[in-house]
């Protein structure tokens, strides 16, 4: 699966278009992580806990978005957007979209 | 009794709140010297008139950056009188700063050239109304791609 978030996929063309494809997740952490996100956020800088959290996150949710891809037979999706947001403390929702479409290779042009 | 643990967090705040944000400005100077050169980010789309692409992958990186007990408080203070609340924008800097490190950093590891229509998100993680000193979570992400010979 190609991801991409420009209009195309460079090298390839686009033979057919299936539509829009998204995935979401909400995910936390055990309320060990919560209360040393909690401590560090106290004495400041990153929070290496809630880092994780967010990209495990944006994993399963670009994965749900690939799956459903799959299934409609595309092999890239072009134009992906994350969208991230709180819902309460300690647990917040990624959300992946993007336009699934089937791309070929084209010949390489001789440049010049 | 009170008024004395809130001066003597403060001070503590103040001291490795200070301490860790010239740590990370320091942490992230040496890696921006160091990727001075490749690969470029930009934040255009138009591609199509480059050279032979052989390569493209989406690369995205996240940062959770949050703000210290004294910085909140100073902050809060700030709020009161107007004016550009400081305390809130160095950390918002660090935050994207490293964001972008990390997706070029990403890029290095897959040999991209370029990494290309780069998009900033910054969400705050508090719901409106919660207590607690702000965090925000920064993604960064944007196509890889890699010129052929």
């Amino acid at each position: 699966m190609i991801l991409t978030n420009i209009e195309s996929v460079p090298g390839m063309r686009i033979t057919a278009h299936m539509g829009l494809v998204s995935g979401s997740t909400v995910r936390a952490k055990h309320a060990g992580k919560d209360i040393m996100a909690g401590v560090k956020n106290f004495f400041g800088g990153e929070i290496k806990g809630y880092t994780e959290l967010m990209n495990e996150s944006r994993k399963e949710a670009t994965q749900r978005m690939i799956d459903l891809a799959t299934k409609m037979g595309a092999n890239a999706i072009i134009n992906v957007r994350y969208a991230t947001s709180a819902i309460t403390v300690g647990a917040s929702e990624v959300y992946a979209y993007g336009t699934a479409v089937k791309v070929e290779n084209i010949q390489p042009r001789v440049q010049g | 009794m009170d008024l004395l643990i809130v001066i003597l967090s403060l001070v503590i705040c103040f001291i490795t709140g200070n301490r860790i944000e010239k740590n990370h400005y320091k942490n992230i100077k040496e890696r921006e010297i160091k990727l001075y050169k490749s690969p470029c980010v930009t934040f255009e789309k138009n591609v199509s008139n480059s050279p032979k692409i052989i390569q493209s992958d989406l690369v995205a990186e996240s940062v959770v950056i949050g703000c210290d007990y004294f910085k909140s408080f100073l902050a809060g203070l700030k709020n009161l009188f107007g004016g550009n609340v400081s305390a809130y924008e160095s950390v918002l800097d660090r935050g994207r700063r490293e964001a972008l490190l990390r997706i070029r950093e990403a890029a290095v590891k897959k040999h991209a050239s370029a990494v290309i229509n780069v998009k900033i998100d910054t969400v705050m993680l508090d719901p409106i109304g919660t207590k607690g000193h702000p965090k925000v979570c920064i993604t960064a992400y944007g196509t890889a791609i890699r010129y052929g010979r």
